[in-house]
This record gives structure tokens, C-alpha cells and sequence, in this order.
């Protein structure tokens, strides 16, 4: 039988961080310029999906490059590249470091 | 193939991985620009000969970053390769992936093999890997895969020729299988393709995982479909997430295997990083921002007139010829007064689409266009649109139809329809010679401040006018309209590269030519129905022109042309556009015109630039050259009217009209392509009567308040 519901694919991988406990991580929104971290995981189902088809993967290092003239959106380079995130997509990528 | 049935290759590949530059470099001229069946959605093919002489189809698909589809655009992609068995379906598929970031585009190549179609994967950038210092093990990475590798960069063709020798080798099915289906999905994907027939595991998954994607399939077999879908309760992109990471994590091994030398150098991005510093700096930023749209306007306004000045005399030389040199008859008159005029009216934007798409394509070329993307999208949300609606509102002025054309690259179907909406009122080169000669007729050529040339600063208010109602517009119906769909930017940020000049060349030519193609064809019509409606009328009054107006006018001594002219009037102010002109004189009196300008507002629907030739021939100086604006400016000028004895162009009438032109939606052609874009004809009549009531209502309060 198949789980119905959206959090079905993060019950095999248990990398929705709400639902873990985990919220108190820190996330690339609150990073400064110049500042690198790894990839902890998500808080988004849905905008996480198109995250990781980006090359923002669990465990990937991201370093916060620049932000936009008015704080919004957000340069950071993962993956070998430079992806640009609106502030609240950057505020669902949790990170360690 | 001596069968005559050309093999079809389809290109496809992460945006900015070079995937057009190949395209050019493989078809050349040889390009064609088409719609894929029963979508709106561009289809750019060409032909391409092998070093064999045979020729294959090569057909370029809009850039994807995986098979599952973010956007309008990147659904056709999915739609043709589920689509197995059609008469579209290509035979090979080249999947060109930046070899600086081999991660990011084997994503999609794993998946492009999952779907069991014969696969070739391309390494562009070549050039700058070996820059980067880093090596891969490209026969290790074939074998892995089971697809032929070919190192190539598009810049100037090194590897194009291995490319052509493989796209003419017989190509089997990759054997490898890089995901297999959850087991969860095993047992609807079996009865998925047990009843409908399909030819894999993963193409069946994908079935269930995007049923907006499925368009080709017949009612029946789509009924299935969601038989099983509802069964199972699949929803789309159940799985999504879990196999993005199975893949990537495949990959990941993979590059671990095959990469010989890593290289951490990043010093070949260094001046691009630098770059950035300036080009999104909050001052320099904003600064060369306005600099180049202040460059783009320019060109389009002052260097853009010279062939325009040429197009239109050579069409009105041609429309006289004709004129002159057959007999005179009904036919003649439509050759020369509606198809001729017809055709020039498409030709003369030619210039200025040009200009405009050989900028655009530029800045999109270099890179710089995700930057303006960047520094404008929190903006831009503030408003319902998207850091994307920069490009269509700026090529707005222009032109709204390749405006309207520009955005696709909008994922969001809110922030794309709001951005279709407003683009035109965003004032257009069409307004331009309407502007000018009201402005001439009703302001001071002054200057005030000492240098501000009054003229001037009026054109310039006019054309904010239009920005702040487009912006006004937009904002409204961000509250408007309700949709749950969420809005996103998630963009990369591509290093900044000098533009391959071919490219631009490429794209200026495929612009043009769907403008002269898909609006031309629209215009064409409607200018034949207004010269119907301009040159026939009801009863005999028509026939008998000539007779009345010499019988009104034989007491003056007319001379021949001044004779023709009357009668030119005479005729349109009988013809059924006259008519209606006449019909509609109450309903436009209270904004201060009369049923001439009436008949104006009538004739200039399908072009806004037609209202000065329509005002120049029914104040019976249709002889003088339309380009002479101090005749037409000095008849306007007499015009009295006859309620007050005053002239008929004061300046609360002139304002009115300005202020009528910027916001009414007096073209055709732009409904044409939102009809067109927005695959039904609802938001068009929106966007009609939304527009219309704006410019009514603002030319009613300007009359009222200045009169």
C-alpha cells in the first residue's frame, strides 16, 4: 500500500527538518556574505523537489556569495555554481556548519 | 535517407548550457521556426547535413533542468519524449550538458535514458574545463552510461564533426538502467502498461507521476490512466524528491569514478565574480541598468528611424505605382490602398524588433540578463509580476507583440498572465507618431528651466504615464486574481561570457520572422477589412461622390488635387467606417471629439499610426505626404469646431486624445498573440475591455477637468 499524503517521499528519507524536531538549524537566509555551510535539509516539500534538481542536495556545501541591492534575492554558489533564491525560498534550506 | 523520411534529432539540455549555440552551429541558415502540434510553444527545427550527405532534422527544445516540468515551456519537453510512437517522436536525442557542471546536467541525461530512447550525451564547454584544470575519463563515462560521449564547444565548433559522425551511426537503446521504480509503484506501473501499452518501467512511472503531461493521449488510454492514478493515489511528482536523490547520488559515484584530475581552481570565475560586484552593486548596479535601457531606447527611437523612413517611402512609392500604373478598378484600389499600405504596416517594425531582440539577445547572451532578473525582482513582486517581467515590459516599448512573445520565460502562470495584461500599456512605437503631432499641435515648442524643451518633457510623461498604469494595472490584479500557485525565482546566475555575435544574429532573424509571420498574417486581415469598411458604403453614395462634391463645389475654383482630396473625404465620410464613426459621435462627444476623429479612433484599431493618415484624408489633405506634418499640423490647427466657433484642437481635446492613445488597447495584432499565448480568447477580451474603460474614463476626466 502507498502513503497518501504530501510528506510521503520524506517518510523514506526523513529529511523534513519540521517534522523531526530540527527547526532550531540555522538557514541560508540568516548566512552572511562570504560564509559556507552543508546542506542539512529542508523545510519545504515542494519548493525542496526543484531545490535538489538544482544541485542543492542534503550534504552539499553551499557559500553565501551576495545579496541583492535591498537584502532580496540572494546569490549563493552550490553544486559548482551560482543559484539566485528569493530571501523566504533561502529561509527553507537548512544548514550546519 | 533515400526514403525521404529525414531522421529526427532533438536537442535538449539545462538553459545556458550552450544548447542554442549548438543548434546554429548544426542547422546554420537552414532554420525554421514552427509550432509543436495543438501548443502555442515555439518549435525550432533545422536541417543539418552529415559528412555523409545525408540530412537530418535537428529539432531544439526549450532547457530544461529535469524531466519533470516547472513551466509551460519545459512541459513540451516531457510531452514528446513520453510520447513514443507519434510521427513527432525523435529518432535520437542529443542531451548537451555543461561539462563545467557535469552534476547538474546528468540529472537529466539519467533520466532522458531511463525513458529508453536512443541517447547521445554531448560535453559543451570544453575549453573551459581544461581551463579549470580538471580531466575526466570520457570512455569510462560512456561505458558507465551506455551512450556515446562526445566532447565539443559550441564557441567554435571543435568536436561538432565527431558529433555529426555520431549522429549518423546506428545508436542502440542505452542497456543501463540508472533507476529502477520504487516497489511500492511496481504494481500500477505493470497494470499501466499492460493495458495501454507502453514501453518501459520508467516511462510508465512517469505516466503517473505527470498527467499534465500527457496531452497526446486519446481519451480512452487517458482514462485509464487516471483509473490507476486514482486507484493508487498517485499525485503529480509523488516520487519526485526520492528519485531526484537516488539519481543524484548515482551521479555522484559516477563523477567520483570517472574524474581524473579535480580541480577546486576556480580563478576562470574570478573576473566574473568581480563583474558581479559592480553589476549588482545597490548604486552602480541600478546605474548601468538605466544606462543600457537609456541605450536601448535610443536605438530603437533614433537609429531605427532611418530604415523605417526608407520602408515607409518605398511602400508609399509602390502604392502610387500601382496605382498609377494599372487600370482603375476595385481590385487596384485594394492592391494599392489596403494590401500594399497592409504589408508596409508590418514591415516598418521590422527595424525596431531587431534592434530590440539583437539587445535582449545580447544581455541574454553575456549573462547580464539574470542580473537584471536579480536586481529587479523584489521589486517586481511588490506588484503581482516577477523579476522576469523586466525584459517583456522594456521590450514593450518597442513593440508589445514580441513583448508579449518574451513571456515564457515566466514560469509562474499569475506573474505571466499579469505581465501579458499590462505590457501594452507600456507606450509602443505605434503611439509615437500620434504623440508627436498632438504634442506639436497642442504644446509650446518652449523650453522651460532654461533647457527642458516643453515638447520633450510632455512625450516623456507620457510614456511614465504609461509605465505607472501598467504598473497601477498590474497591482490590481495582483488582488484580483487568486490562485494558489506559488511563485518562485530559483535562477542560476550564469558566468558572465562575451556574447557569440552568431547567436544574436540567429535570434534576430527568428524573431523577425515570427512577427512578420504570426502578426503579419493578423494585421494583413484587419487592414483589408478596414479598407473594405474605409471604401464602400451603403446605397449609391459612394458612386455619386464625385457628382455631389462637384455640385458643392463649383462655385470655387478647386484645382485637380484639391478636387480629389474633397472627394476622398466625401467618400470616407460616406464609407461604412464613416458610418459608425458618425454612430459612435455621442458616446465619444463628452471626451471632446467629434465623429471625424470618430472615424479615426475607428480606422486606427488595427494600428495605432493609422489615425494620422485617417485625420489627413478626411480634413481632405489625403494628397499632402503623410510624413509632411506641418500640412497636416496646420489643417489640424484650422479645424473649427462649430458648438463653440472655437477650434476643434484645443489643448483639453489634444489631452485628451494623448491620454486616450496611451491606455486604449488599439491593436489588433497584441490581441492576436495574447489570444494566441493565452490559448483562449478570455483574457484578450479582458485586457480589451479593461484598457478601453481605462482610456475612456482618463480621457473623460482630462476633457472635463481641462475644458
Amino acid at each position: 500500500m502507498l502513503k497518501t499524503g504530501t510528506t510521503h517521499i520524506f517518510a523514506l528519507f526523513k529529511f523534513n527538518l519540521n517534522k523531526s524536531g530540527m527547526t532550531r538549524l540555522k538557514n541560508v537566509s540568516q548566512m552572511k556574505p562570504g560564509e559556507v555551510g552543508i546542506v542539512a535539509g529542508f523545510t519545504d516539500d515542494h519548493l525542496s523537489v526543484k531545490l535538489m534538481e538544482m544541485g542543492c542536495l542534503p550534504g552539499a556545501s553551499v557559500r553565501f556569495n551576495f545579496t541583492a541591492p535591498f537584502g532580496d534575492p540572494v546569490c549563493i554558489s552550490v553544486s559548482g555554481y551560482e543559484l539566485s533564491l528569493r530571501l523566504d525560498e533561502a529561509a527553507t534550506i537548512s544548514i550546519l556548519n | 535517407m533515400a526514403s525521404g523520411k529525414r531522421l529526427k534529432i532533438a536537442l535538449v539540455g539545462n538553459p545556458n548550457s550552450g544548447k542554442s549555440s549548438l543548434f546554429n552551429y548544426l542547422t546554420g541558415l537552414n532554420q525554421k521556426i514552427g509550432n509543436f502540434p495543438g501548443v502555442t510553444v515555439e518549435k525550432k527545427t533545422g536541417a543539418c547535413s552529415l559528412l555523409d550527405g545525408s540530412v537530418v532534422e535537428i529539432v531544439d527544445f526549450p532547457g530544461i533542468y529535469s524531466i519533470y516540468p516547472r513551466s509551460l515551456d519545459e512541459q513540451i519537453v516531457s510531452e514528446v519524449l513520453l510520447d513514443h510512437h507519434s510521427s513527432a517522436t525523435p529518432d535520437k536525442i542529443v542531451v548537451v550538458a555543461d561539462a563545467t557542471n557535469l552534476k547538474r546536467g546528468l540529472l537529466l541525461l539519467t533520466q532522458v535514458i531511463d525513458i529508453g530512447l536512443p541517447t547521445i550525451l554531448v560535453l559543451n564547454m570544453m575549453d573551459l574545463v581544461a581551463k579549470a584544470g580538471i580531466s575526466y575519463d570520457l570512455q569510462l563515462l560512456s561505458k558507465k552510461l551506455g551512450v556515446p560521449v562526445v566532447p565539443i564547444n559550441a564557441r567554435n565548433g571543435i568536436g561538432i564533426n565527431e558529433l555529426k559522425t555520431q549522429l549518423a551511426a546506428t545508436l542502440p537503446v542505452s542497456d543501463k538502467t540508472i533507476f529502477s521504480i520504487w516497489d511500492d509503484a511496481k504494481a500500477p506501473v505493470k497494470q499501466l502498461r499492460d493495458r495501454v501499452g507502453i514501453d518501459n518501467d520508467y516511462e510508465a512511472y512517469l505516466f503517473l507521476e505527470q498527467p499534465q503531461s500527457l496531452g497526446f493521449l486519446n481519451s480512452e488510454r487517458r482514462n485509464i490512466v487516471d483509473q490507476i492514478r486514482t486507484e493508487y493515489k498517485f499525485f503529480p511528482g509523488k516520487f519526485q524528491g526520492a528519485e531526484t536523490i537516488h539519481r543524484y547520488s548515482f551521479i555522484q559515484d559516477l563523477l567520483n569514478e570517472i574524474t581524473l584530475k579535480a580541480s577546486l581552481d576556480q580563478s576562470w570565475k574570478k573576473r566574473s565574480r568581480q563583474l558581479d560586484h559592480i553589476l549588482t552593486h545597490k548604486v552602480w548596479g541600478y546605474l548601468i541598468f538605466f544606462g543600457i535601457l537609456f541605450l536601448i531606447f535610443q536605438a530603437i527611437f533614433a537609429w531605427a528611424t532611418v530604415p523605417m523612413d526608407f520602408i515607409d517611402g518605398a511602400f508609399a512609392n509602390l502604392s502610387r505605382y500601382v496605382n498609377s500604373a494599372l487600370p482603375k478598378g476595385p481590385l487596384t484600389s485594394l492592391l494599392a490602398e489596403g494590401v500594399i499600405p497592409g504589408l508596409g504596416g508590418i514591415i516598418i517594425f521590422v527595424p525596431q524588433i531587431a534592434i530590440l531582440f539583437a539587445f535582449i539577445s545580447a544581455l541574454e547572451e553575456s549573462g547580464y540578463m539574470a542580473r537584471v532578473v536579480f536586481l529587479m525582482d523584489k521589486m517586481m513582486r511588490k506588484f503581482g509580476l516577477n523579476g522576469k517581467s523586466v525584459v517583456p515590459l522594456m521590450s514593450g516599448v518597442a513593440c508589445a507583440i514580441p513583448a508579449i512573445m518574451a513571456t515564457r520565460t515566466i514560469d509562474n502562470w499569475k506573474e505571466r498572465t499579469i505581465t501579458i495584461m499590462v505590457t501594452p500599456l507600456m507606450s509602443c512605437s505605434a503611439r509615437l507618431p500620434i504623440f508627436t503631432i498632438l504634442i506639436a499641435l497642442i504644446v509650446p515648442d518652449q523650453k522651460t528651466l532654461g533647457f527642458f524643451n516643453l515638447q520633450g518633457l510632455a512625450l516623456m510623461g507620457l510614456y511614465l504615464l504609461g509605465f505607472v498604469a501598467a504598473m497601477g494595472s498590474a497591482w490590481v490584479m495582483k488582488l484580483i486574481i487568486n490562485v494558489k500557485e506559488r511563485s518562485y525565482l530559483m535562477m542560476e546566475l550564469p558566468t558572465y561570457r562575451i556574447p557569440k555575435w552568431s547567436n544574436v544574429g540567429f535570434t534576430i532573424l527568428e524573431k523577425t520572422k515570427a512577427f512578420v509571420l504570426e502578426a503579419g498574417k493578423v494585421i494583413m486581415a484587419i487592414t483589408i477589412i478596414l479598407w473594405v469598411l474605409g471604401s464602400y458604403g451603403p446605397g449609391d453614395r459612394m458612386s455619386k461622390a464625385e457628382e455631389v462634391v462637384q455640385e458643392q463645389t463649383k462655385n470655387m475654383r478647386l484645382t485637380e488635387e484639391g478636387m480629389a482630396d474633397r472627394i476622398a473625404a466625401y467618400k470616407l465620410e460616406n464609407s461604412y467606417a464613416g458610418i459608425i464613426g458618425k454612430a459612435i459621435e455621442p458616446a465619444i462627444k463628452p471626451l471632446g471629439y467629434d465623429w471625424k476623429i470618430g472615424i479615426a479612433l475607428i480606422t486606427s484599431f488595427a494600428a495605432r499610426e493609422v489615425f494620422v493618415g485617417t485625420i489627413a484624408t478626411i480634413y481632405s489633405i489625403g494628397s499632402v505626404k503623410e510624413d509632411d506634418e506641418t500640412t497636416i499640423k496646420a489643417r489640424m490647427k484650422e479645424e473649427i469646431n462649430p458648438d463653440t466657433g472655437g477650434p476643434r484642437f484645443t489643448p483639453a481635446v489634444g489631452f485628451s486624445l494623448l491620454v486616450f492613445y496611451t491606455f486604449a488597447m488599439q491593436c489588433m495584432s497584441t490581441l492576436a498573440v495574447v489570444y494566441r499565448e493565452t490559448h483562449g480568447w478570455k483574457w484578450p477580451m479582458i485586457q480589451l475591455v479593461y484598457m478601453t474603460v481605462l482610456a475612456y474614463v482618463s480621457a473623460l476626466a482630462v476633457y472635463q477637468i481641462l475644458s
